[in-house]
């Protein structure tokens, strides 16, 4: 069965990806998406009961370290790569009114 | 001085350290050479030259006192545009990240460093590596040194172009559904992915991180091997690195391949395969089993389910690592939103290119509630089901021998019109990312069209010695002929 993307569902990928499409992207993505999904659907021919999802081969789990800082302060070289900054800190368009 | 170029990196570390020629002197031969053939080629988005040469006497100054000894030492090297270098730009060949300059280096580029190689600058991709053909860079596409009006592949196309060009004597590239080793076969060089783990992701920005790996692009699998030794490290920067012993990986480079068992996958030679290079690497496996392998064919599960799978997990896992992109932090703004969601959605749509935008939403959708068990679970029991057809077939063979890509390189501007028709084409090199596996692709031969093969070899998590050992044995016999 042929997927369908609604401009709803559109609408809140966009969201959701935090991504502005114009109409004509909007279509396109549309039609993408669908086309991918599809595709993606013929998973559902291989019978996976009781398969275990598999995220990462090797089972390396819960990797700790000490929580010790072993990189000096380079607040200043990191704040010039910022698009605004202010008194050392980030500078960001308002938030709320 | 202009043999010095056609030299391996291996030669040139060999030669440096006899005092034949010096690291400036190397450096030079490749920034003249890039002078000549870049304006055809476009291998680099960022070359500084002074900095360079400036480096390169340096490493040499080292040698020369004796600090410096490796076989790397004062060979030039090209870093793919993903991988940070502490003050050089570094763009991921994205509009959106296209005045970033990073603080720290990746650790492999690290590690490089420590043994004495030079970095001449920063090498064309697809942008953020989504993508075959390196044609979705932000900043022109990569030309194929060996017939320009083709793609160099990708998304590594700018690394494997600048080796083919000799604008580099090695380069560093990552794979992540087959970025180094599909642009190594179109251009006609060595590129390695190595075991999943073996080189630290540090510092390498992230596409699908469960599936990322940084591997050496280079003229032939002695260089391969030497570079994989240099920048293989167990780092407790990155939680998926793992601790392994056998890191010596040049003592594989024998040439002896008695009692060696291939298999070879009946399905990796079906339709959709040129036939030029299918009839190459039989050719490969006919070559191996002349020299005392046994080869033999089969039948390896799940083949036509790596693509789906694939493209869910690496884009649900992109649309998880590219949120960090938010014209906050680093990157580009856009200048007219006044308020902060306004200005991150902008931010991000006028950074980003269509593929990589077709991809994060592709991956917020398969990760959305409703949707997750169906597609993005679905797609991790799949992959659990690929890795098994893998360990099956490791049960009873050394190496698996197939393909890199189904045809050779593209001409320019043919493949981006139709994105599935694109993706097709990863159906060799996917599955090994998928699985974990080490691959690496080999030339083998050319096309009616004089444009180069690779024949790619698969080994077992961990078994990057038999393939460096059964690619070195073809290579040395090949040479013979």
């Amino acid at each position: 069965m042929a997927n369908v993307i609604s401009d709803e569902t559109i609408e809140y990928v966009g969201i959701l990806a935090k991504l502005e499409l114009n109409d004509e992207e909007k279509e396109q993505a549309k039609k993408d998406l669908a086309e991918m999904l599809d595709y993606i659907d013929e998973l559902g021919e291989l019978d996976t009961t009781g398969v275990e999802p598999m995220s990462h081969v090797f089972p390396v789990n819960n990797v700790f370290r000490e929580d010790v800082v072993t990189n000096g302060d380079d607040s200043e070289n990191i704040l010039k790569n910022a698009p605004g900054e202010k008194d050392n800190m980030f500078l960001v368009p308002k938030t709320f009114d | 001085m202009s043999d010095i170029l056609s030299l391996t990196a291996v030669e040139l570390g060999k030669a440096i350290k006899a005092g034949e020629y010096t690291a400036v002197q190397a450096m030079q031969a490749v920034l003249d050479q890039i002078d000549k053939t870049e304006e055809t080629v476009h291998a680099y988005v960022t070359i500084d030259k002074e900095a360079a040469l400036a480096k390169a006497a340096e490493a040499q100054k080292k040698i020369e006192a004796g600090e410096l000894t490796g076989p790397l030492a004062g060979v030039p090297v090209a870093i793919k545009d993903n991988m940070c270098t502490e003050g050089m730009l570094t763009t991921c060949s994205s509009k959106i990240l296209s005045n970033f300059v990073p603080t720290f280096s990746s650790e492999a580029v690290i590690n490089l460093e420590k043994a004495g190689a030079v970095v001449i600058g920063k090498t064309n991709m697809d942008e953020f590596a989504m993508g075959s053909t390196t044609e979705t860079s932000y900043y022109g596409v990569t030309r194929n040194p060996r017939n320009p009006e083709h793609v160099p592949g990708g998304s590594s196309g700018g690394s494997a172009a600048a080796v083919a060009a000799q604008e580099c004597f090695f380069a560093l590239g990552s794979d992540t559904g087959g970025s180094i080793r599909q642009p190594a076969s179109y251009c006609g060089v060595v590129g390695l992915k190595p075991t999943y783990g073996t080189v630290s992701r540090y510092g390498l920005i992230a596409y699908g991180s469960s599936l990322d790996q940084i591997g050496p692009l280079c003229k032939d699998v002695t260089d391969c091997a030497t570079i994989l030794e240099t920048i293989a490290s167990h780092d407790p920067k990155d939680s998926t690195s793992m601790k392994r012993e056998d890191t010596n990986f040049t003592e594989a480079l024998v040439k002896d391949v008695k009692g060696m068992k291939i298999g070879i996958p009946k399905s990796y030679f079906g339709e959709g395969l040129q036939e030029d290079v299918k009839a190459a690497v039989l050719a490969v496996a006919d070559k191996l089993k002349e020299l005392g392998a046994e080869v033999e064919e089969f039948d390896l599960a799940h083949v036509k389910y790596a693509i789906p799978t694939y493209y869910t997990i690496a884009d649900a896992e992109a649309s998880s690592n590219l949120e960090r992109f938010d014209g906050v932090k680093y990157g580009y703004r856009a200048q007219d939103a006044d308020e902060l969601h306004r200005m991150y959605k902008k931010s991000r749509s006028e950074g980003f290119g269509p593929e990589v935008k077709r991809r994060i939403m592709l991956g917020s959708f398969v990760l959305s509630s409703g949707y997750y068990d169906a597609y993005y679970l679905k797609a991790l029991r799949v992959k659990a089901l690929i890795k098994k057809a893998f360990d099956d077939a490791f049960a009873k063979y050394d190496i698996i021998l197939g393909p890199v890509a189904p045809t050779t390189a593209p001409k320019l501007g043919c493949s981006l019109s139709n994105p599935m028709q694109m993706y097709l084409g990863d159906i060799y090199t996917i599955s090994v990312n998928l699985a974990g596996l080490p691959g690496i692709s080999v030339p083998c031969g050319t096309d009616s069209n004089g444009l180069p093969i690779g024949v790619q070899m698969i080994g077992d998590c961990f078994a990057e010695k038999k393939l460096i050992r059964a690619a070195y044995t073809y290579e040395q016999a090949a040479k013979e002929v």
